[in-house]
Formats: C-alpha cells, structure tokens, sequence
C-alpha cells in the first residue's frame, strides 16, 4: 500500500481507530519512514495510543499525547506539539482521532493546514459488527457526522470488520460485501482491510494490514 | 443461533435495556458509564423512546421514580460519585415499592477519586447507599454478555418483587469489548395494578408513596417488605463454581477480579495447588448457600477485590467464620494481576498447612 504524508484514523468509538493507527505506524517504521503519532482522542480516557508507548518507542517511532492521558485525569485538552505533524514536513505523521462527531472536533483546528498541503489521507474505519454501524446507512450517518465535525471530508475506507477474538478468515470473508456496498454508495475508495495477524495471513488477494493486538491480563483462560 | 457483536460493556446495557422492553432512561453524564448514555441518546428517539439528560443525577433518580410509578420501565445509569447523588431517590424508590434499573459503573473512590475501575461501592450497593431500611437486587456482571445477560434479568426480578435492580459493574466491564448474542426473546411483561396510570373514571385512584407518619403502619410496611426481601434471598441468588468438586483452598471474586482470579487459579492448579473460585453473581442476595457447602470442604477462602476488602466481611458471615478468609485486593483504580492472586492462593496454602 502506499502512504501519504498524513494518514488519520476516524470512526465511530470502538471501530478500531487506535490499533490500527499503532500498527500503521509500525508497519511505517518498518519501511524505515521517520513517522510521528498523534493520540488525538479527546473523548476515550481509555485504550488509547499511548497504551502502546513502549512498542512505539521501541520502533523509533515519535509518540505524541495529551499530558494527561492514561492519568486518571479526563481533561479534554490536546498538546501544542499535536501541530509538529502538520507543520514538520519531514515526518509521516498518524492522527488517531477520538470516536464519532465527538472526537472528529479534535481535527477541526487542524483542517485547514491538512487541506492546504493536500498529502493526506482521511480514513473511515469500519466495523460492521459493531451495533450502530452494522448496516451501510447507519455507517453513512456516522460517516457524515464525523465529517461536519471535522472539517473534512473522508477520502477511503478500511474494513476492520472483526467480533474480537472469535474473529475467523471465514467470518472476515463474510464482510466484503457490506464494505463494498458502502464504498460504492460512498464513492470512496478501500484502502485497505485490517485484520489480526492469524486472521489476515488467510486473506489472499485483498490489499491486508495484518495486526498485533495487545493482550489484557483479564482475558479469560482459554 | 442469533449473530454476534461486537460491543463494549457499556453499550450492551443499553442494548439490552432496550431489548428488555425499557423506553425510558434519564441520566448524568459520567465516565466511565458514558457509552450507556450516548447509546441511548441515539437509538431511543429512533424507537419512540424517550432519552433525557437530567440537569443533575438527584433529577435523574427522580424522574426513574416517577416513571416507575406509572409503571413503566425505566432506568438510570451512572458511575459512583454519582450514584451517592441518586441515594435519595433509591430510598424513595424502595419505600414506594417501584420497580427501577439503577447501574453503577464503579470508579476509584471516595470522593471524586479518579476515573480506573473499582469495586469499592460494594456497601453502598448491598448495605443501603440511602437511608432506612430496604434492599435493591445487586447484580455483578463479569462479561459483556452477562452485562446484556444480567440487564434483561435484573429489569424481569425488579418487576416481579417490585424492587430495584443495580448492575454493579466497573470501570473496564464497561469499556472492553467482547462479542455476545442476543437471544431473540420478547420482553416478559408483569401486571403492574397498582400503577398510576390514569383511572379513567373506572376505578380507585392509586398511591405511589414512601411517607408512613403513623410508626405502626411504617413498621408493618417494613415488614411486609422483609417478607419480600426473604423471597428473594430463598429464590433468587446466583453464581459460578469454578474448578471446586476437590477445592482445598478457595477464591472468592466478582466482576473484572473474577477473571483475574480465574487466571490465577489456572496457574495454582499448574503448581498442584488444588484451588478453586466461587464468583458471586448476586452480590445482594449474598449466595451463602455456595459458602455453606464450601466451607467444610476447604481450608482457606480468599477474597479478591478492588477495593479495601468489603464482599471479605460477607464471606466471613457467610461461614460464620469457620476458616480464615485473607485478603488480596487493589484499590484507587489498579487492578491485581494474576501474579499477584496466585502469591496469596500461596501464602493461604503456607498458613493453612
């Protein structure tokens, strides 16, 4: 896949925005681009970006978040350094922006600047098996609030369709044809799937993200 | 078999709610329960149901009441601190004897304490919160299954005893995402006669209220109601046994702890350490019976909470304090690892022998 300068991640809370933004990134650094995330989530004070610091930082990948994230402080508010990914040129940068319209408000202070370098990509993470996005105009509803929150307008889709750890290769199969309805109503192109890493090695003729996800100690014994 | 989702705690509340038949909720934004509110804000309009966000949690409660009283089903959601906020209006509510769903999405405590998951509102929920005498039906969810599961139920036994439901969650119950199923079941309706409901000219009007002035009619409602409360003890306690027919040393956890603890019992089992776990399901009915039939069976219990050690003093009634009961337990939003449950299964084994 190629990469524009700016890649963001928007969707409704709870598509998957944040995983795949840490696995894009990685996948970035690993092609040996200097790449910089941006935690932008101003709504979840949970699972966010910096969850994954230490891998980030591990990949020589530059994390940045608000102060006061993971700090048991929900304080809304975003650091200066969140304008070093549109203004440093020299980085590819990684929004992950907060769920639905909500969170998509984040972005709107940066619009302007995004839109004027025109080298981005504004991503609609879907997940059609999450309950308020299970149907294509249910995700068009949500697609459209986010984009009147945003200032911007969606420019591809990622299919990151998935029921969690029951996720299968067959189950993800299942999903192409709701992605490909809402691409065709859309006009928006896929850009690609997203899938845990033994999911996606199944996958065979689609353009796949394969994906790390981070283990809780309260998963139950299998 | 009906499809699976992918949904976090929160939402699965309100899903349930709805599919439960519930086309009332009034509520107070909070985190971490804030899902359940935005959820509802979306769907309710889009089925003829009314969402509104009270201009307080007090409000809230009270509006959960009214609606009660007209006997529909309604509910309410919020996250501790809150919650204190609504303890007027349990009592209330309990005193007029209406059904209600109140859910407690618990965070650190006392006071604003932080936003990470506890369990530390274990006494506000099984011991009162509010004044007088009364009980609600405590509810602790250890999935996001059993968080649409226990929804459904607890709307279905708040109706039966006329009582309130609380689902007892927590912070990261709330937030995780699990895939579940929705049984495709109709919502069980009760006659509610006593509700107000209009008399059309046609009958008694009814009384909803909690006000006795005469002491020998409020101690005879008392009673009565504790005639209730004793069904409900009979009938209605639930929970998990785990790994128990030969169990030499118990672990006593509920929600998010019990999966932890389960973790840790895995790991003891892989040590020859035979160790079992009984999950309170109801923590309000207490489920002593479990407790009953464990307690000559085993050495040791140990509670795991997150909190300073609460459900601990249950246990030790539960058993009439036969066997030591120990402690492991987080507080303030941390939650123990199973390293650290696996070091006190150790530490009973080495005390007991």
């Amino acid at each position: 896949m190629d990469s524009k300068r700016l890649t963001l991640f928007a969707g409704h809370y709870g598509s998957g925005k944040t995983n795949i933004a840490v696995n894009y990134a990685l996948h970035l650094a690993e092609k040996g681009k200097k790449v910089c995330i941006a935690d932008l989530d101003i709504v979840n004070p949970y699972f966010r970006t910096k969850d994954s610091e230490r891998e980030l930082k591990e990949a020589g990948i530059e994390l940045v978040s608000p102060k006061y994230a993971n700090s048991n402080v929900d304080l809304p508010a975003l650091p200066a350094e969140s304008y070093r990914l549109v203004q440093d040129k020299s980085v590819y940068g990684i929004m992950d922006i907060g769920g639905d319209d909500r969170g998509a408000y984040a972005l709107g202070r940066f619009a302007d600047f995004i839109k004027a370098e025109d080298d981005y990509r504004f991503v609609f993470v879907v997940n059609c098996f999450r309950p308020l996005t299970s149907t294509v105009d249910d995700a068009i509803e949500i697609m459209r609030e986010i984009e009147k929150a945003a200032g911007l307008e969606f420019t591809c889709i990622v299919n990151n369709s998935n029921i969690g750890k029951e996720t299968t290769t067959e189950l993800f199969l299942t999903t192409l044809d709701f992605v490909q309805d809402l691409s065709e109503k859309t006009g928006l192109p896929i850009w690609m799937h997203t899938a845990e890493r033994s999911v996606a090695e199944g996958l065979s003729g689609l353009t796949v993200l394969p994906m790390t996800l981070q283990k809780k100690y309260f998963d139950l014994p299998d | 078999m009906a499809e699976r989702i992918l949904m976090k705690g929160n939402e699965a509340i309100a899903e349930a709610a709805i599919r439960a038949g519930c086309r009332h909720y009034f509520g107070y934004p909070i985190t971490p329960q804030t899902e359940i509110a935005a959820y509802m804000a979306k769907k309710m309009p889009k089925i003829g149901g009314v969402f509104l966000q009270a201009e307080s949690e007090i409000a809230s409660i009270n509006m959960v009441y009214g609606a009660a009283a007209a006997g529909m089903r309604v509910m309410t959601s919020s996250s501790s601190p809150g919650v204190s906020l609504k303890a007027e209006g349990l009592s209330y509510i309990a005193g007029s004897d209406v059904p209600a769903l109140v859910v407690n999405v618990q965070r650190g405590g006392p006071g604003l304490g932080g936003i990470q998951p506890s369990q530390s509102d274990y006494f506000q929920a099984t011991k009162g919160g509010g004044h007088g005498d009364y009980r609600m039906i405590v509810l602790a969810p250890a999935s996001v299954q059993e968080m649409a599961s226990l929804t459904i139920k607890g709307f279905d036994l708040a109706d039966k005893y006329c009582v309130t439901s609380m689902i007892l969650a927590d912070g990261t119950i709330g937030q995780m995402m699990e895939p579940i199923t929705f049984e495709d079941t109709e919502p069980k309706v009760y006659d509610k006669p006593w509700a107000l409901t209009g008399t059309e000219g046609k009958r008694k009007h009814n009384v909803v209220n909690s006000l006795y002035l005469k002491p020998d009619e409020l101690e005879k409602k008392n009673f009565e109601r504790y005639e209730k409360y004793a069904e409900i003890e009979k009938n209605e306690a639930m929970w998990e046994e785990y790994m128990m027919d030969d169990a030499e040393y118990c672990v006593v956890a509920f929600g998010i702890a019990s999966r932890v603890a389960k973790n840790a019992v895995v790991a003891a089992r892989e040590e020859g350490i035979k160790v079992g776990l009984i999950r309170p399901i109801t923590l309000w009915p207490f489920p002593t019976a479990a407790f009953e039939a464990a307690q000559d069976k085993v050495k040791a219990f140990i509670s795991v909470e997150l909190n300073m050690g609460q459900m601990i003093e249950d246990i030790r009634l539960a058993t009439g304090c036969k066997k030591p009961v120990s402690l492991c337990n987080r507080t303030g939003g941390m939650i123990p690892g199973p390293d650290e449950v696996l070091e006190a299964i150790r530490n009973a084994k080495k005390g007991a022998l």
